[in-house]
This record gives C-alpha cells, sequence and structure tokens, in this order.
C-alpha cells in the first residue's frame, strides 16, 4: 500500500475497499486508507465526496456493504457504536450535538460514562462505597480537559446558552473525555471566525502532539488543513483520487480538477476569450 | 359552603395527584428514552398490585418481602416486554408502535381478569392504625404513607438523573442517540432500563391503590388519568409530569367538590381532566414545560 507508513503495526486504524450504497446512492467506493499511530490524517474533497459517510463508517453509524474496518489490529466492521466508543474511537459532529439543557460539566461527563464504573446501587452508598473516590478521580481529569481547552469560564453554564465557537470547543472536550486512542473530527472549524480556528487548530496540534492522540479530520479550511495535517487523503464522488503529504495532494492535477473544480475549466475559457479576442482584433 | 370538605377533597387530591405524577413520570420516562407512547403503563400499575396481592395472600409473606418481590418481579418483566415486544419495533411507524402497545394493554387486562378474577380483593390489613390526626383531620394512614413514598419517589428520579451515571447516559440518549452512541452508551441498555424503572414504579403506585381500595381491573384507570397529566405538564418533561398529575388530582376534586355544592351534574371527577386535557391541546398542545416542536412528531 502506498500510503507512507513504513511498518504495519504501526497502523492504529485500517480500511479497506469500503463501500457503501445508499440505495441507488453510492456514496462510497472501494475507499481504503491506513492512518498510522500518531497521526493528523485529513480527509478532503468537494461537497458529497463522502467524507462524513467514511466518517461514520469508522464510528459505525454506518455499516458498509462491502470492505473491512480494522481498528489496533482488530476487525472492527460489525461492532456496534457504543461498543467502538468504549475501544478507544470518539468522534465530534458536523453539527453541532451537544446536550443542549446540560451545564458543560455534565456535557463531558457524558464523555467518561465508559470509564465510571458505579452503578446505581454503589452511587446510593456514595459515601460508603469507592463513588466518591472515583467520582474525584474522574473530576479531576474532566479539569484537566477543562483547563485545555480553555472554557473554564463557563463549566457551570447551561451548553446550550453558549456562543458557538465555545460549543465546538466543549464538543471536542466531551469526545476527548472518553480518552480515545482515535479521535474522528468532522469539520471542527466550520463557521468559526479567523481567530477561533486559529485557537481550535491549536487544541488539535495540541491533542495530537502533547496527548498522543491520534486525528482524523474532514475540514475544509485548506489553509488550516496544509498547515497542521501530516497526510492528506482526497475523497471525490466517494472514490479516493489522491493520498500523501499535503503539498503532493494539492499539486496532483486531479485533485486540482475535482476540489478546486472550475480552475481548469476557466484557463479554457480564458483561452477562448482571448482567442475571440484575437479573432475581434484581426477583424477590425 | 362546608370547608371541612373542601379541605379533605384537596389533601385527597394532593395524595392521588401525587400517585398520577409518578405513573406520569413513569410514562414520560419510556417516553423520553424510547419514543414510545406506552398505552399499557396502567396495566403495568395493576400488574404490580395483583401480582404483590398474590404474593402477601397466597404465600402468607409479610408486607415488605411481599412489596421487594413484587419490585423484582416488575423489573424482570418491564426488560422483558421491550425485549422481546418493543426492540423488533424500533424503527417502525409510530403509529404501529402504539397499537402494539394497545395491545398489549389489551392482553394484559384480559390475562389479569383470567388469573385472578373479576371482582375486587382487598390487600391484608398492613398498617396497625387505619388513620392518623393531621391538623385535626383525620388522614388514612396509607394516604399519608402513599404521599410519603410518592415523595421519596419524586426525590429518587431527580438523584438519579442528576448524580448517576446511568442517568446521566438516559439524558443523553433522550437527547440524541446517535451522540449517546458515540460515547460509549449501549442505548439497548438505556431502553431496557427505562423499562424496567417504569413498571417497577408503576407497581409501587398500584400497590398502594390497591391498598386502599383493593385491587381489581379497574385500577388500571390510573393509566387513562396519566394522559391528561403527562399532556398537561408536556410530553417529554419528567418535571412536568410530576406537575401534571398533581395538577389534575386537584382539579378533578376541585369539580368533585363545586359538583356536590352547586351543580349537582353528577360525575365530574371522572369528566373534568379530559375537559383539561382537550383545553390544552387546544391552546398549548405542547404542555407546561414540553418541547415545543413536539407536536410534529
Amino acid at each position: 500500500m502506498g500510503d507512507g507508513i513504513t511498518r504495519p503495526s504501526d497502523r492504529i486504524l485500517e480500511v479497506e475497499d469500503v463501500s457503501l450504497a445508499f440505495g441507488g446512492v453510492r456514496a462510497l467506493t472501494d475507499v481504503g486508507f491506513a492512518v498510522a499511530k500518531g497521526e493528523l490524517f485529513a480527509i478532503i474533497g468537494p461537497n458529497g465526496a463522502g467524507k462524513t459517510s467514511m466518517l461514520n463508517c469508522i464510528s459505525g453509524r454506518y455499516r458498509p456493504q462491502k470492505g473491512t474496518i480494522r481498528f489496533q489490529g482488530s476487525d472492527v466492521t460489525h461492532l456496534s457504536p457504543n461498543h467502538r466508543a468504549t475501544i478507544g474511537i470518539g468522534r465530534t459532529f458536523q453539527n453541532l450535538a451537544l446536550f443542549g439543557h446540560m451545564s458543560v460539566l455534565d456535557n463531558i461527563m457524558v464523555g467518561r460514562h465508559h470509564l465510571l464504573r458505579s452503578n446505581v446501587l454503589s452511587g446510593a452508598l456514595y459515601w460508603l462505597g469507592g463513588a466518591q473516590k472515583e467520582e474525584l478521580a474522574h473530576r479531576r481529569e474532566v479539569e484537566e480537559i477543562i483547563d485545555f481547552l480553555e472554557i473554564q469560564h463557563v463549566r457551570k453554564a447551561t451548553a446550550g446558552t453558549l456562543s458557538y465557537g465555545l460549543r465546538k470547543r466543549v464538543e471536542l472536550a466531551r469526545a476527548i473525555a472518553l480518552k480515545p486512542e482515535l479521535i474522528l473530527l468532522d469539520e471542527p472549524m466550520a463557521g468559526m471566525n479567523l481567530e477561533e480556528k486559529e485557537d481550535m487548530a491549536r487544541y488539535i496540534v495540541d491533542l495530537n502532539e502533547e496527548w498522543g492522540m491520534t486525528v482524523v479530520m474532514i475540514e475544509h479550511d485548506m489553509g488550516v488543513v496544509m498547515d497542521i495535517s501530516h497526510r492528506v487523503m482526497v475523497l471525490d464522488f466517494g472514490r479516493r483520487i489522491a493520498e500523501g503529504l499535503p503539498a503532493e495532494v494539492m499539486a496532483h492535477p486531479q485533485v486540482r480538477r475535482a476540489y478546486l473544480g472550475v480552475a481548469d475549466d476557466e484557463e479554457v475559457a480564458d483561452e477562448e476569450v482571448a482567442e475571440d479576442g484575437a479573432e475581434a482584433g484581426a477583424g477590425r | 359552603m362546608d370547608w371541612t370538605l373542601f379541605l379533605q377533597l384537596m389533601i385527597n387530591g394532593l395524595i392521588v395527584g401525587a400517585l398520577y405524577g409518578v405513573v406520569a413520570m413513569c410514562f414520560v420516562l419510556i417516553y423520553k428514552a424510547s419514543q414510545v407512547v406506552n398505552f399499557a403503563q396502567g396495566e403495568f400499575v395493576l400488574i404490580g398490585a395483583w401480582v404483590c396481592w398474590f404474593f402477601l395472600t397466597k404465600y402468607q409473606i409479610p408486607f415488605v418481602w411481599g412489596f421487594l418481590l413484587t419490585l423484582v418481579f416488575m423489573v424482570i418483566f418491564g426488560i422483558l416486554i421491550q425485549v422481546v415486544v418493543l426492540r423488533p419495533m424500533i424503527g417502525e411507524p409510530v403509529i404501529s408502535v402504539i397499537m402494539v402497545t394497545i395491545g398489549l394493554s389489551i392482553v394484559f387486562q384480559a390475562l389479569m381478569k383470567w388469573a385472578f378474577g373479576v371482582f375486587a380483593q382487598p390487600f391484608p390489613p398492613i398498617f396497625e392504625r387505619e388513620s392518623v390526626a393531621v391538623f385535626g383531620l383525620e388522614v388514612r394512614t396509607v394516604y399519608l404513607v402513599s404521599l410519603l413514598v410518592s415523595v421519596g419517589i419524586m426525590a429518587g428520579f431527580a438523584y438519579f438523573f442528576k448524580a448517576t451515571r446511568m442517568g446521566l447516559a438516559m439524558r443523553a440518549t433522550a437527547f440524541d442517540q446517535q451522540v449517546a452512541q458515540s460515547l460509549g452508551i449501549s442505548i439497548r441498555s438505556v431502553f431496557a432500563m427505562a423499562w424496567a424503572i417504569s413498571a417497577a414504579v408503576s407497581a409501587v403506585a398500584g400497590v398502594v391503590v390497591g391498598v386502599v381500595n383493593g385491587v381489581s381491573s379497574a385500577l388500571s384507570f390510573i393509566g387513562i388519568k396519566v394522559f391528561p397529566a403527562v399532556i398537561l405538564g408536556g410530553l417529554d418533561s419528567i418535571v412536568g409530569g410530576v406537575l401534571g398529575g398533581i395538577i389534575i388530582g386537584l382539579v378533578e376534586n376541585l369539580a368533585h367538590f363545586v359538583d356536590s355544592q352547586w351543580l349537582h351534574w353528577g360525575n365530574l371527577i371522572e369528566v373534568v381532566p379530559f375537559w383539561v386535557l382537550i383545553v390544552i391541546l387546544m391552546i398549548k398542545p405542547y404542555g407546561l414545560f414540553g418541547t415545543r416542536d413536539i407536536e410534529r412528531v
């Protein structure tokens, strides 16, 4: 596989020949790629290219009709989404999906669901059992995440009342609270202003470098993708058309055609205009 | 004006209303967690009462043990209903699911009549003193205990949803199933748990009413009274269910008072909750606390 990963054991995620169709609409056709442990991997492509479908296949929301998805060497193609979350695949959503009526803290605590072992009974025996000690430990980790994403000032606020940029951050915090090995980010910077984008890019890089999380990210902002991702895959009409280092990918002619779309056509149009102009000039 | 009667009726209304509130809470719990409108909620109440009565009269065991056994039975029963009957219905149209729960209610009604007969059966006496004096009013001990039990259950619900892991998971699931799953929450176990809790807590209400009035198939009337309560409170609000229940309890007793003092139309106590239901649906279809877009469902 020409994916630039030298040792197979480094692969945290392997996607092989995945095809997904909704009735007659082919969302994904034989897509395959691999992500190395510790990598920051970006998936780009025009609207409707199948990026989110790909992410949904990895997180388990969709089951591909064909192909396999392996996580840390084991086949997860048929595992339920919640099972995948418990073995270390976290994600955020393209459209904000916070629990709007809950506090920021509660939102993040939901992310720790599978790490909390106490049930109703030991919860009732709060002071006797280990529930209190356990909760303290969890709270400490949650506070660490809150500090990292700089949302201390809103931790008690109701999530639904926050600004868009903050809500995106809280959603990221909730996904991190899962302590995933692999985190899937679906357009983490969509709809943000420049400052918010820069902050978010910094968080993602820190998450990757300092917290050691492998990141797979869908993003439309080419500047950010070029700056922070290690490798990039390009999808178009559900097919993989290129994969490699950001600079390589951007130089790829097929990518320029698919992603920048009109570029070639414009050149052609320009030439025609020029020819027309020349003819007009000649005729005068 | 007969103020003693008025006060008596209001206390009655509060106590009965708290019971409606408890059953309404159970109804909302199922609706919130699994988007099922459970028309068999009243039968859960009935089954709980019959099962407890059965343990107490057939095996002569002390009330506390019989009651605990009933709870265990209802937990298992609730999970079984969810897994066997409703899990295959996931993804089916709402109307089909509603038809299934109506079917369940008819089946259980008939089953209970077949198993335990059509006549009201009294519970063996549980409390040593029939009534206690509260502020100069004679209140039956069962009523007092039932009010305490209702408040206890409500506090328990509040604690469960605020402070426990499964409670948080349930709130998350109610809000967005896909997101909840992405955070490692098993939707299946949340559904099963919602049904188990709902069945067990409904049974508590059933036992309380059974102790007061005896057990008969008429007990499932609570399941019908719960509709005005939850519509008033908002179909997806637990607090709304509780308040709706109490308000309906008070309103029907107030109607009874007005009826017995002046109107003498008879039976207003039975009818007025449903007038409230109709009025609420006309002027505030999402209830006092419900999510606004609920009527789109």
